[in-house]
């Protein structure tokens, strides 16, 4: 009979084996986006050891910063990512209120319309919304093509769903008795909402603003259908259309401006890790 | 009501006042969801609903030719393998990711608990990087020219890999970044899940005499088929409407061998300015996305109903 | 004035019904307790009071005001919660000003009123903390506090000392009662624990299955019951059921119980009992505590009679005797000193001054 303890152990050192296999898998590609930022043009064409920097340059890092294009992406990025996060939490907190809390008709058929709104992807929308942006600009004159503020209307419609449902989710986990304790102090609704219910669940609030935020700054599609000048495009179609001109890549700062691209959403997974990963389970455990 | 004795008085409210007030609230709730019901109608639905529409109309979008964009799909090649290669690349790469997630989840769970948060953070990298921008860098890593991956491969004697370029090795190189990208997620849901498992559960296997897999199979399974359903079933309605990795990849090359629902239909209509034929071609993901949901919808509630 | 009536008071869940038709009428500042088992419609009842759920029927008075349709903010009403319902994200003072707060009330007066609750209740010291800093006994004084500081007409419980282990619930009974002295306000207090209500009470409602079984003050539910379920839900342990015959010898009335036993009823109550002489279906009832050891000295009604003993329970202040009569059995409590081991015969008396006569059919006490 073997010891529980020596099984223990050996499951410990098999495991940690796979798992430094695993990291070192899932983190190649960001070293070597980091590595290759650092490597002049001129080391990147001599294809020597890739996995080494032998004279590390900060030139792409400068080129970029300085870049006005650039700069133009990663603002583009910014304002448009703020105000759909703060959007979609002003659609989402308060549709994920009534529909937890104050049952009325037709709750449950839309809250598990909510869900199935997942069912239709950006992939399908993009292009009966292509047309209807089209038709809007001839007859109304308003500019909603080749603008980045068509992406702040579009946008929602891939955060509001899950946040809402998150939202929910975190609601649900609140006792009722708390609602009807704050209806005998005498509070509305609207007060139970904000007094309550938004500080209780504020872990949730965080968690379901880190993920609009992380999809508004990430999507692809949408920027890559409706927006096509330059000084229009949000960071990674950005990157993607202008730095890959014709036949000559440089890659060098096209890993730069990956790296910096990346650096928001990597920044906010490392300070508010524990909320990140909250967000993604309470989708599924609590809804 | 009971008729009221007389000498009581009513307070404040007129009598009626209940209905009144649970209309109130009924009206509350509902002008809260109505920016909710506004957005998904406007933008989700009627776009969903307008694109039947488009995709019976002709190139111009001035006649309606009724199922003719359909009719002259059927008679593509490449739109066959389309399909093919849309359904090959979400299950293998779902069956996977779900694989990949599930084994990781067992290692960070052996680990003790203090460390876990730190494998954890390491390992969910993959999925914080927006998709483009992760997937440039492995376009970088199977650079025909430069491929770091094809110099180490030189260094231990193997030949060169055409990660791109060849048909067969395309497909691998586009499932392997799906892998890489999804797995973390799989991860996250499957080390919540293990932790939800009573240990007391385990204990008994031990004492019953179960070996690592047929506790696996008879203890770990059974507990979280719930979220494995749910898992799958997300990942994949993601990963058959993907977009991003294809297109930056391989732009659905070499010879379309690599194009999928989303980077074809883009072609046709924002490359290709037939709009109708786009729309076409994204409607068929629909059902498949319909029936997946339907089957496994419907096996979580009956499972919910047992529980 | 702070009477509190209901008339008729029913709730329907779909077409299930939870109270059936409440009539009650609770003078000003009585501390009256609704006791039942689960499912009896207590808490629904003051629920309906509270006005977080919906009256189907009848009315609710508070005050001589009709409240039916006046939300709860508006019925001058308190509630604490079984589960305390503190607002975990604010400190003690401000759960407890929270209403306050919402009225706009001035910030001296609220300091003021605070303060004297919580001097009341003595958690002065622990108004700056958080719920999750708190004990369960010191979380369900700041419910009480919250309640206090509203100042309402009505107090209303709902099941409060469920959560508090056995020791923490008997200190808490007591802080209640001396609360409900100092503030003298009209209280309606909810529970499944029969103790609880026989300690606290003014007066006690016994419900069961949505009806009112019986209202009295808590010696009068214990020496008269009305009802078998009273009689068996007051009092613990339970109260002794046996079928039995009254039969009647020469104008002098007894008890008959299975073959063995044949008890005399006293001289007092012939009158009360001649009519059910040889009915079917009597039962006859006594408390434990009127089954005791053999004494030398024994008063009128004080019978006694001889058992084998199945089960002894030394429970240190007494020792609770089960035995077997008519395949019953019956538990009786004695003197620790008196009883020898089980298996034993033991000489028991059986005071029957305290019996009960109970109808089965019908489930009245004669």
């Amino acid at each position: 009979m073997r010891s529980m303890k020596r099984d223990r152990r050996r499951a410990l050192y098999i495991s940690y084996f796979f798992l430094v296999l695993f990291a070192v898998f899932f983190l190649t590609p960001p070293l070597y986006m980091l590595l290759t930022s650092l490597k002049s043009s001129a080391e990147i064409a001599a294809a020597d050891n890739p996995w080494f920097v032998h004279s590390p340059t900060l030139e792409n890092y400068t080129a970029l910063l300085g870049s006005q294009q650039y700069l133009t992406f990663f603002r583009n990025s910014a304002v448009v990512s703020v105000i759909v996060v703060a959007l979609s939490m002003l659609i989402s907190v308060p549709a994920a209120f009534a529909l937890s809390r104050m049952k009325f008709w037709g709750s449950a058929t839309l809250a598990m319309g909510v869900f199935l709104t997942y069912l239709i992807p950006e992939t399908l929308l993009f292009i009966p919304l292509f047309k209807i942006f089209a038709f809007i600009n001839e007859t109304f004159d308003i500019q909603l093509m080749n603008n980045w503020w068509v992406l702040i209307i579009v946008y929602p419609t891939l955060t509001v769903p899950f946040c809402t449902w998150i939202m929910i989710g975190y609601f649900a986990s609140i006792p009722k008795e708390l609602d009807e304790a704050a209806l005998i102090d005498g509070a509305s609704y609207f007060q139970i909402l904000t007094q309550i219910f938004i500080p209780v669940a504020l872990p949730g609030i965080i968690a379901a603003t880190i993920f609009a935020f992380t999809v508004s700054w990430a999507d692809f599609l949408y920027p890559m259908a409706f927006t096509t000048s330059a000084d229009q495009l949000v960071l990674p179609a950005g990157i993607v259309t202008t730095l890959i001109k014709g036949d000559v890549y440089a890659w060098g700062q096209i890993m730069t401006a990956c790296l910096l691209g990346a650096l928001p959403p990597l920044l906010i997974y490392a300070f508010l890790m524990d909320y990140y990963i909250a967000g993604l389970t309470a989708g599924a455990t609590k809804g | 009501m009971t008729s009221i004795a007389p000498g009581v008085r009513i307070a404040a409210r007129r009598p009626g006042s209940l209905r009144r007030l649970a209309q109130r609230r009924s009206v509350i709730a509902f002008l809260m969801t109505l920016p909710l019901i506004v957005l998904i109608g406007a933008l989700v639905v009627y776009p969903a609903l307008y694109s039947i529409n488009l995709a019976m109309l002709n190139k111009s979008l001035e006649h309606f030719v009724g199922f003719g964009n359909f009719q002259f799909l059927f008679t593509r090649e490449t739109f066959w393998m389309v399909v093919k290669q849309s359904c090959i690349f979400a299950i293998s790469a779902v069956i996977f990711k779900a694989l990949v997630g599930f084994c990781v989840a067992h290692f960070v769970h052996n680990v003790p608990a203090r460390k876990q948060r730190k494998w954890r953070g390491m390992l969910l990298v993959p999925w914080v990087i927006p998709p483009a921008i992760s997937t440039l860098g492995w376009f970088w890593l199977f650079d025909p020219s430069y491929s770091a991956f094809n110099w180490i491969f030189r260094q231990v004697g193997l030949s060169n890999v055409n990660w791109l370029g060849d048909p067969y090795w395309a497909r691998f190189s586009v499932i392997l970044v799906n892998v890489w990208y999804g797995a973390p997620f799989f991860l996250i849901m499957y080390l919540a899940a293990l932790k939800s498992v009573p240990e007391q559960l385990y204990e008994a296997a031990a004492i019953d005499g179960a070996n690592w897999w047929q506790t696996i199979w008879y203890v770990t399974l059974p507990m979280m088929r719930n979220i494995i359903s749910i898992t799958v079933l997300f990942s994949l309605i993601v990963t058959f409407a993907n977009f991003d990795i294809v297109r930056i990849l391989t732009a659905g090359g070499p010879i379309d061998q690599t194009h999928i629902f989303a980077t074809w239909a883009f072609l046709q209509s924002i490359g290709g300015g037939d709009l109708a034929l786009g729309a076409s071609v994204s409607l068929f993901m629909f059902p498949i996305l319909a029936i997946a949901a339907y089957f496994i919808l419907r096996d979580i509630s009956r499972r919910g109903n047992q529980a | 004035m702070a009477q509190v009536t209901l008339r008729q008071l029913v709730k329907k869940y779909d077409d299930v019904p939870a109270v059936r038709g409440i009539n009650l009428d609770i003078p000003d500042k009585e501390f009256v307790v609704l006791v039942g088992p689960s499912g009896c419609g207590k808490t629904t009842t003051l629920r309906m009071i509270a006005g977080v759920e919906d009256i189907t029927d009848g009315e609710v008075l508070i005050g001589g005001d009709l409240v039916n349709d006046l939300p709860p903010k508006d019925r001058d009403i308190a509630m604490v919660f079984q589960n305390y319902a503190l607002y975990p994200h604010m400190t003690a003072f401000e759960n407890m000003s929270f209403g306050l707060r919402l009225k706009r009330v001035a910030r001296e007066e609220i300091e003021r009123r605070v303060r004297s609750a919580a001097e009341i209740l003595d958690i002065v010291k622990l108004l700056d903390r958080k719920p999750k800093q708190l004990s369960g006994g010191q979380r369900q004084r700041v419910a009480m506090g919250r309640a206090i500081v509203r100042d309402p007409k009505v107090f209303l419980f709902d099941e409060p000392l469920s959560n508090l282990d056995a020791k923490l619930r008997v200190q808490m009974r007591i802080e209640i009662k001396k609360v409900h002295k100092k503030v003298r306000t009209t209280t309606i207090y909810v529970t499944h624990d029969q103790v609880e209500a026989m300690t606290l009470a003014d007066r006690v409602v016994v419900m069961n299955g949505g009806l009112i079984e019986q209202v009295g003050a808590p010696n009068d539910l214990y020496h008269a019951p009305a009802t078998k379920f009273v009689a068996s839900f007051i009092g613990s342990p339970a109260m002794n059921f046996l079928q039995c015959q009254l039969d009647e010898t020469a104008g002098a009335l007894r008890i008959k119980l299975g073959e063995q036993l044949s008890l005399p009823v006293p001289p007092e109550r012939t009158g009360r009992y001649k009519p059910h002489v040889g009915k079917a279906r009597l039962v006859f009832g006594l408390r434990p505590e009127h089954i005791i050891e053999q004494r030398p000295h024994l008063e009128p009604g004080q019978h006694p009679f001889e058992v084998k003993l199945e089960v002894i329970e030394p429970m240190g202040l007494e020792t609770l005797v089960y035995f077997v009569v008519g395949g019953t059995e019956v538990c009786g409590r004695v003197a620790p000193n008196a009883v020898g081991r089980d298996g034993e015969r033991m000489k028991l008396v059986a005071d029957m001054n305290h019996m009960h006569l109970l109808d089965d059919a019908s489930g009245a006490v004669l």
